[in-house]
């Protein structure tokens, strides 16, 4: 929020806050406004420039500074901030709601005061136009391994859990050092420092079986680094495969819903695509799944796999049809 | 440190002496004398009273100058009345009503401020972004301490990545129909839609645009990662308004067909196979299918019609018992992935 666009509304809002907030520390006013102590110091040699018409003593704005500290001693009129906009509102309302209706994400309580008190100030500034439901499909499994998760961050405790990897379509044990929950595209996560594959891991809570709280504290190596989720969950990884799809217009979704690259629409609606892998027994499950709507044009050997275990599938059924 | 005298900077600034006076320092002091003033004052008189305008060097020069500030302070939601202070006089003037200016009297306790906290981080959007950050500037304003370093048990992110979001949602805010190309995956189609806009949803972590079709003459919702292309304005601002009893998240919340009863199958799954499947079921027998030992299992399936490609995805590790036509169903499928003949 440096930018010269941003600089009139911060301006406007200086002295109302600095007003609220008398003998305040130069750099926590920075903080809160997203800039240096550098900048606000501009900021605020700028507004004591400024004041009423006039333009004398006493019509200026006025700021006592110490070294470190600043109080407004006259505000010339602008003693209260700007109304919100409508786009304004509008994020913050919509935001608000959409936490109520999420599970453990907060006091629902507290949102709906908040959101009631921000309508009743924001007066005319309507939030029309935008709504938002992460809509959390939590089934009565993923309730409780979420209320044992939260236990354990709130106690700063390990956690013992019987996880499904879908990767690797296998039940493992693991002791895991919880550090946060998120909830990413309508799903719950745990992020934990997982002591079996010794990193940060994302577990899925739906897919969390059974989850003990361990009496041992959670120890988080210092480098566990947060996963940044900004562009998505999957992240590239070098020793990730690479296949080519041609998707039929039915299979289009394993566009929307995988990370895929080099997207190219292709005659008759299909599309072609890049899709990174990490486990290729995981690929042969979705394919197989997706029957003929889908064609495996690179790599060879994954094609051949598909098809080998389809025919293999296909004449197992066969011969229990024929046996019964 | 400074003060009166004591910065530099302040030499032929403060106290009216005017040198090529900052914009914003310009736009600052106009909002200060447009509050203090009951009075409309016309463009002559500001620009006589505000500092930075005597210095434009031609009548054309200022008002270009105080056009382009006017402009500026509205798309902050700066409410500037026009008016005449009487009838007689020759032109418009500017005020700013201070009750329409501020932002109301707003005390928020602790949790509730951690709550807008928590709101603010929810957006992931060059758009909500900036705006949830302005709301919360002006909240800190009126007085509201918000940390919003504190940290929280549940982080949620709401992304906006598809581009067409920015040109929807500034189409939304402004009531104005788009036309846009849409790409309709199965029965596969391209083609225009022309549509009155009521509002963009995000449910599940997908955004929708929900309005008027205006070719099907009904509403529809449109997913936005499926439009192709640009999203084009073509009507004008504040043609379309969203009829009263709409819920938006209601319509796409429930536009995803309805829900289906559970259906209770029965599947043999080989030894050692088939991890994700047996989360779910309950083992009812042990069976011996093509010479390979493993276990007949029952269970609830809560989407049936995406059960086909779930379970064949597990290959000759599953063999579907009943009913027979989710057994035909998979072997479709299987034998399509076989490549046709076997």
């Amino acid at each position: 929020m440096s930018g010269a666009q941003d600089r009139l509304p911060r301006l406007l809002a200086l002295v109302p806050y600095l007003l609220a907030r008398p003998g305040i520390r130069i750099d926590d006013a920075a903080a809160d406004f997203g800039v240096s102590a550098k900048q606000l110091r501009k900021d605020l040699e700028l507004l004591w420039m400024c004041g009423l018409p006039g333009y004398g003593p006493g019509d200026l704005i006025d700021i006592s500074f110490d070294e470190d500290t600043v109080t407004i001693t006259f505000d010339a009129g602008m003693n209260r901030p700007l109304r919100l906009t409508g786009a304004e509102a509008t994020a913050l309302l919509v935001a608000l709601r959409a936490l109520v209706d999420t599970p453990g994400v907060a006091d629902a309580d507290a949102i709906r005061r908040a959101v009631a008190k921000i309508e009743a100030a924001a007066g005319q500034a309507r939030p029309a136009g935008v709504a938002v439901g992460l809509g959390v499909r939590e089934g009565a499994g993923a309730a409780k391994a979420r209320e044992v998760v939260q236990r354990a961050l709130g106690a700063g405790r390990a956690l013992r859990m019987t996880y499904y990897t879908a990767s690797k379509d296998e039940m493992t044990e693991r002791v895991v050092d919880p550090m946060r929950m998120l909830i990413v595209d309508g799903r719950g996560y745990l992020e934990a420092w997982c002591r079996r594959a010794e990193d940060v891991r994302l577990f899925r809570l739906d897919r969390i079986d059974e989850a003990v709280v361990l009496e041992e504290a959670a120890a988080a190596p210092p480098y566990a680094e947060p996963t940044d989720t900004s562009s998505g969950l999957f992240r590239a990884e070098p020793d990730q495969r690479t296949a080519t799809l041609v998707l039929e217009p039915d299979a289009r979704w394993v566009s929307e819903y995988y990370p895929v690259e080099d997207v190219q629409e292709v005659d008759g609606g299909r599309l072609r695509v890049s899709m990174r892998y990490a486990d290729t027994s995981w690929m042969v499950r979705l394919l197989l799944g997706l029957g003929g709507e889908v064609r495996v044009e690179q790599p060879v050997e994954l094609a051949q796999r598909l098809r080998r275990q389809a025919a293999e599938a296909v004449a197992r059924m066969d011969r229990h049809l024929a046996a019964t | 440190m400074f003060g009166r005298g004591g910065c530099e900077r302040v030499v032929g600034g403060r106290y009216g002496a005017l040198v090529s006076v900052a914009r914003a320092e310009r736009l600052v002091n106009l909002v200060l004398c447009l509050l203090s003033t009951r009075q409309y004052l016309s463009a002559e008189r500001i620009r006589k009273i505000v500092p930075g305008y005597a210095d434009a060097p031609s009548d054309d020069a200022f008002f270009r100058t105080f056009e382009r500030d006017k402009t500026e302070l509205r798309e902050l939601g700066i409410p500037l009345e026009i008016g005449r202070n009487k009838v007689a006089d020759p032109v418009d003037g500017y005020r700013i009503a201070r009750r329409d200016y501020e932002l109301g009297e707003i005390d928020l306790a602790p949790d509730e401020a951690a709550a807008v906290a928590l709101a603010v981080r929810l957006w992931d959007s060059p758009e909500l972004t900036g705006a949830a950050h302005g709301a919360l500037l002006k909240l800190r304003a009126a007085g509201v301490d918000v940390d919003q370093a504190a940290p929280t048990m549940v982080e949620s992110k709401v992304r906006t990545t598809e581009p067409a979001f920015g040109p929807l949602l500034a189409a939304v805010q402004a009531g104005q129909a788009v036309a846009f190309q849409y790409r309709r995956p199965s029965p596969a189609e391209l083609r225009e839609r022309v549509l009155e806009p009521w509002g963009v949803v995000s449910w599940r972590g997908r955004w929708y645009v929900v309005g008027h079709d205006r070719d099907r003459g009904a509403p529809r919702c449109f997913r936005l990662s499926r439009v192709v292309g640009e999203v084009r304005k073509v009507g004008r601002p504040g043609q379309v308004s969203r009829p009263e009893d709409v819920d938006l998240m209601k319509f796409v919340a429930s536009s995803g067909g309805e829900p289906q009863p559970p259906a209770g199958v029965r599947l043999w799954v080989a030894d050692g196979r088939g991890a994700g499947l047996r989360r779910w079921a309950e083992v009812v027998e042990r069976r011996e299918v093509d010479g390979v030992p493993g276990d007949v299992v029952d269970l609830e399936l809560a989407f049936p019609d995406t059960a086909a490609g779930w379970i064949a995805g597990y290959g000759a590790d599953v063999v579907v018992l009943e009913p027979d036509v989710l057994a035909k169903a998979v072997r479709e499928r299987l034998l399509a992935a076989a490549g046709g003949g076997l």
